[in-house]
């Protein structure tokens, strides 16, 4: 049985309809890259996942249970975790705080205040942050404050991690070692993983699998060599600044 | 646990006020203590609002939470003859069950800021006009007593108006309290929490973080806090009245003092308490002793205070968002150069 099953997801903004039945099934222990132009529903389909938006037909069914629909902390607990586009940490705690928090709030929910600052430590040292508890989050660069975002995810102790378009406004070393750190949290914490980008160049290598999202329909879901022949992905991505 | 050095030498302090006012003021002793006692209870309210302000909660509403604790507990007491050791839990459960419906409507509708400044501002007033209307049992706005027990003096009335020493001792539990609830607090994940969701509610809510629970709890004992102090300062004052209790000004009050103070620090709505009161009568006594004001501003000379007051509050929020004590610590700390260590070290791998 697949992790995470999406079926006939929809998502309407007004007369937009952003995702337009989408169905795709994670299976556990994959990396799967959800990936497509700008525009092309796979935020709106994250974030449906997450719990941000409430779908307006499909289901989503993670670990055989239906969890469309709960709010986004529900999600959290059931073993789904997610990062943010835009990194929002939150700036008026230090990073072990940041991270801190996950962990006491996640999906562990017996877990004690002092294991939540274990594992806080555990999450940032993974991620290559300092656990000094008085660092703050003022001067981090964008590379940091992703790593933050994926370190505040890990702390929650997920099952399945949602990373939504990890490398934008990252440099090349850093897109790189971004992916080998996703190969990295599969290998060691045994977690899957769903790489949302629009970046493919890095993602290609990684991942076991891609979805190919336009206009908030999927074209297609298969192996990332086959997609990179496949006319209609090449169609979609031609000209697109996006494809390396 | 490790007592702090500030406590050892704080609390025998604290304990022998009474008998250093006797000595220092023998003639006005009923006065200072009198300022004193007014000084600790309000820091108690004031340390009950400080917990939701601190964290964006900024809430208009807490007049409504002293009003009721206040009024529920005497109505109970002059009607139905409950003895405040039930009519204050009482009064602080219906307080909760308030807080807590207009609440959960606004977590739920994320209505924060200047909307939840309003929405809250109305509660107060809708509890002052229910206490006005119901003038047959509260006394509208003239306001009722707490019937007295006996000479004044009983445990089971809860009553301690006429020693002022006992009545300062009451006040300083009371006060005492307040902080341990803040410091409680302060170490909790729930406070991360709810740091971390007035922020950013989407992202807190991404780490597992139930927002609209987090904020119901600590409503729920930022009001209850406040029914407390309203019940406790009826039962001193021996008086309750809308407007000295209940209503917008209580929760003007209520705000201006925390800012004052400080709202980030422990002992900030203490320092805010100390300022408000000790200005309060600096300016009733100056007033009430100059032809000189009263000539030029005719009657008008009664509401010099609330302008005061409201002029203070502006200059407050320009030049000192920190409050007082915040303020100073901040200084202090500058001073020392123990300065957070800056990310950029060591950030990049």
């Amino acid at each position: 049985m697949p992790m995470l099953t999406v079926s006939g997801l929809t998502k309407r903004f007004g007369a937009l309809r952003a995702v337009n039945n989408v169905s795709f099934d994670v299976d556990g222990g994959e990396i799967l890259g959800l990936i497509g132009p700008n525009g092309s529903g796979k935020s709106t389909t994250f974030n449906c996942i997450a719990g941000l938006y409430a779908p307006d037909a499909g289901t989503i069914a993670f670990e055989g249970a239906e969890i469309s629909g709960l709010p986004p902390y529900r999600i959290c607990h059931k073993g789904i975790a997610r990062t943010f586009q835009i990194p929002r940490p939150f700036h008026n705690l230090s990073l072990l705080e940041n991270v801190a928090l996950s962990a006491f709030f996640g999906r562990d929910r017996a877990v004690t205040q002092k294991a939540a600052w274990d594992y806080a430590e555990e999450a940032l040292a993974m991620v290559g942050l300092p656990t000094d508890a008085r660092v703050t989050t003022d001067g981090l660069g964008a590379a940091a404050l992703k790593k933050l975002e994926l370190a505040r995810a890990l702390a929650t102790q997920p099952r399945l991690l949602l990373a939504d378009e990890s490398l934008n406004g990252l440099d090349h070393t850093e897109m790189e070692q971004a992916a080998d750190m996703l190969q990295r949290i599969r290998r060691e914490k045994g977690i899957t993983i769903v790489w949302v980008e629009h970046i493919m160049g890095v993602l290609m290598r990684v991942v076991d699998r891609v979805v190919v999202l336009d206009h908030g329909e999927v074209i297609f879901a298969g192996a990332p060599k086959e997609a990179q022949e496949n006319a209609r992905v090449v169609e979609v991505y031609l000209g697109s600044e996006a494809v390396a | 646990m490790r007592i702090p050095k500030t406590a050892l030498i704080g609390v025998p302090i604290l304990l022998l006020v009474p008998l250093a006012v006797r000595f220092a003021f023998p003639a006005a002793e009923k006065y200072y203590l009198h300022l004193l006692i007014q000084i600790l209870i309000w820091s108690f309210i004031y340390t009950g609002w400080s917990l939701m302000g601190r964290f964006g909660l900024t809430s208009l509403g807490h007049g409504a939470f002293t009003g009721i604790g206040a009024y529920v507990m005497v109505l109970l007491w002059n009607y139905a003859g409950i003895t405040p050791w039930i009519g204050i839990p009482v009064a602080i459960v219906v307080s909760i069950i308030v807080a807590l419906l207009v609440g959960y409507p606004c977590f739920r509708l994320r209505i924060v800021g200047h909307y939840f400044a309003l929405l809250t501002l109305a509660l107060t007033e809708f509890v002052r006009l229910c206490i006005v209307g119901l003038r047959d049992y509260t006394g509208g706005s003239l306001g009722t007593q707490p019937r007295r027990f006996g000479d004044g003096v009983s445990l089971y009335a809860l009553q301690f108006e006429p020693d002022r020493v006992l009545s300062y001792y009451v006040a300083l539990a009371l006060w005492a309290l307040g902080l341990y609830v803040w410091w409680r607090i302060d170490r909790s994940m729930d406070r991360y929490a709810l740091d971390a969701a007035s922020q950013d509610e989407d992202a807190a809510a991404s780490v597992g973080i139930d927002v609209t629970r987090e904020k119901l709890k600590i409503t729920a004992i930022s009001a209850a806090m406040c029914a407390l102090g309203g019940a406790i300062y009826a039962q001193y004052q021996m008086y309750i009245g809308p407007d000295t209790i209940a209503g917008l000004s209580v929760s003007l009050n209520i705000v201006f003092a925390v800012i004052a103070g400080g709202m980030w620090v422990m002992l900030g709505p203490t320092v805010g308490a100390v300022f408000t009161q000790v200005l309060s009568e600096v300016l009733r006594v100056t007033i009430q002793n100059s032809a000189a004001l009263q000539k030029v501003f005719g009657s008008a000379v009664l509401a010099l205070d609330t302008m005061i007051y409201g002029l203070l509050l502006i200059l407050f929020i320009i030049y000192m968002p920190k409050g007082i004590l915040g303020t100073l610590l901040e200084r202090r700390e500058k001073k020392q150069e123990t300065p957070l260590v800056p990310a950029k070290a060591g950030t990049r791998s």
